[in-house]
């Protein structure tokens, strides 16, 4: 580990910025050559940060759908607080956290995120193919997912002020830490343990669009809080065999599962970070091969070794393929791609069995969609890819998920000691809708299972 | 006048209330259920997770008739809800003490 302070003065120096062209003012630009070219770039990300959002209305299907009824407005609660502080949080403090510029390399302060909107180096191709706005708010889409991967988890028992502060937490002050060390140009992004390119400089950590910065750390803080929490009441036998609890809704699993891969061109597609042609077309290629064989890998495998077909399974499979070429989008190969998603999809079924069964109880499989597949997604670069190391994959994404799953744990542990963070059995029993929030979700109809 | 409750499968309401409606019956209260007899439950998977479902759903018809219908009506619903495999349900016959029709205020067959 010693070897790790010694990439630290490395990071700094990769930050500096090649010669940008200077504007007299913002009017000045709009006249330039540049200007067109700019403007689509700009308005991809844009449209790309509306497609991340429109996630959140993805895992708030699947997560409710996977869940029982009696705790559908609670889900949804979680869903649309989060989207909301996570993005007050990122603005406040995070973005400048995790993009601080010249920093140590591990940790840098955050602060209030906005900038003088007649700052031409801000809002040109002086910055970046996109303004500061459009980076900022395409980061910020990206940040509170990654809290929203804890809250399926979590579901159906999480007492849910405990469960708000532990998001505004994460996504505010721990998700920016983990970020910066690679996106931020920090110790990740110039890890040198595996190796130095032809150009001398070393090849660095490699993750594309968050494989392990945003699944794998969701994931992972996902087990700690599941650890601490315990399973649902009733979802294990007194002989300790799985008793199963059936989500309410499996169309709107599907419905939540689409839209999250609907999302996924801008989460992927956006992380060009450009409108280039060729890079943004070849991003939706893999991605799109990685869901369709993620889906084909879940399917076979539960249909192997579960005698059935399991619908949501095979959705689990498509966020799999998903979250495994995040990390390689843009370098994986076409063929290589689908090996990605048939693999991820077959370890999600695995993954998802294995869990159930050390009584790690996580109703949506986020544990495994998010975390075992964000690990595997990341490693995938190193083995598909030559230019990339395979030592540096691993140490990276283990080091990001070691950080999530400790500091979740941390968190926790101090909110179960100063105000507790499962609700009682009582309320649990009779459901987080009228225990948490007084109202139902579906007041005209009667639940079979309650 | 006697009451019959006749549980069923499902399916099968349709049949059996085509096949009272030919002997004549006019009216029937149906009621879904759930239970079990000799069927047991079935095993049904989620996530990998076999469960067993003990209550079936089932039909619970309810039919109040004159003495002389009865026989009758129990070999229709018999024949119509038969399948033969386990599952078929039961007909149960029972007095009844006294009927009212409400809007007339009739009572004793006439009311039924």
């Amino acid at each position: 580990m010693t070897g790790i302070f010694t990439f630290l003065a490395l990071a700094s120096t990769a930050l500096a910025q090649d010669a940008a062209p200077a504007y007299e003012s913002y009017e000045a630009f709009t006249e330039s050559s540049g200007f067109a070219l700019f403007t689509i770039n700009n308005l991809w990300i844009l449209v790309s940060a509306a497609l991340v959002f429109l996630m959140h209305l993805g895992f708030s299907c699947l997560e409710s759908g996977l869940t029982q009824s009696k705790n559908t407005v609670n889900i949804l609660f979680k869903n649309m607080s989060i989207v909301c502080v996570g993005i007050l949080g990122y603005a406040l403090y995070g973005f400048n956290a995790m993009y601080p510029g010249d920093f140590n390399g591990i940790f840098a302060a955050g602060s209030w995120f906005a900038v003088d909107n007649s700052d031409v180096s801000m809002m040109t191709d002086a910055y970046a193919p996109y303004t500061w706005w459009s980076d900022f708010i395409f980061q910020a889409m990206f940040a509170a997912t990654a809290a929203t991967i804890v809250s399926g988890a979590v579901a159906e028992r999480i007492k849910l002020s405990s469960f708000l502060i532990y998001a505004i937490l994460l996504v505010t002050f721990i998700y920016p830490i983990t970020g910066s060390w690679q996106w931020g140009g920090g110790w990740l992004s110039s890890l040198s343990l595996g190796g130095m390119t032809a150009d001398g400089d070393p090849i660095g950590f490699y993750d594309f669009a968050g494989s392990s910065l945003v699944h794998a750390f969701g994931g992972f803080a996902a087990l700690a809080a599941v650890i601490m929490l315990g399973p649902r009441l009733g979802k294990y036998t007194k002989d300790g065999r799985v008793r199963p609890i059936l989500g309410h809704s499996m169309p709107l699993v599907m419905i939540g599962a689409f839209l999250l891969w609907l999302g996924w061109y801008g989460f992927n597609g956006g992380s060009v970070l450009s409108a280039d042609p060729r890079g943004v077309s070849y991003v939706f290629v893999t991605t799109t091969l990685a869901a369709a064989a993620g889906c084909m890998g879940a399917v076979t495998l539960s249909w192997m070794l579960l005698k059935k077909p399991d619908l949501s399974m095979g959705l689990n499979g498509i966020l799999a393929g998903l979250v495994g070429i995040t990390a390689g989008a843009d370098v994986i190969g076409m063929a290589s791609s689908i090996v990605v998603g048939l693999i991820a999809g077959a370890l999600v079924v695995i993954s998802v069995l294995f869990f159930d069964k050390i009584k790690m109880d996580d109703p949506v499989g986020a544990i495994s969609v998010h975390g075992i597949c964000g690990i595997w997604g990341t490693l995938a670069v190193g083995i598909f890819v030559a230019e990339k190391s395979f030592l540096n994959q691993l140490v990276g994404s283990l080091a990001i998920a070691a950080f999530a799953f400790i500091v979740s744990l941390v968190l926790m542990l101090a909110l179960k000691a100063i105000m507790g963070i499962r609700v009682s059995a009582e309320e649990e029993t009779e459901g987080l809708d009228i225990g948490e929030h007084g109202n139902e979700a579906y007041p005209d109809f009667t639940a079979a299972h309650k | 006048m006697k009451l019959i409750t006749a549980i069923i499968k499902p399916f099968k309401l349709e049949e059996v209330k085509q096949a009272l409606s030919e002997i004549g019956v006019e009216g029937m209260t149906v009621t879904e259920v759930k239970g079990f007899g000799r069927q047991k439950g079935h095993t049904e998977i989620y996530r990998g997770s076999e469960y067993t479902v003990d209550f079936l759903p089932k039909v619970k018809l309810d039919i109040a008739l004159p003495d002389e219908l009865i026989a009758k009506a129990v070999d229709a619903i018999e024949n119509a809800a038969k399948t033969g495999k386990i599952g078929d349900g039961k007909i149960l016959v029972s007095p009844i003490d006294e009927v009212i029709r409400i809007r007339t205020g009739e009572r004793g067959d006439t009311a039924v």
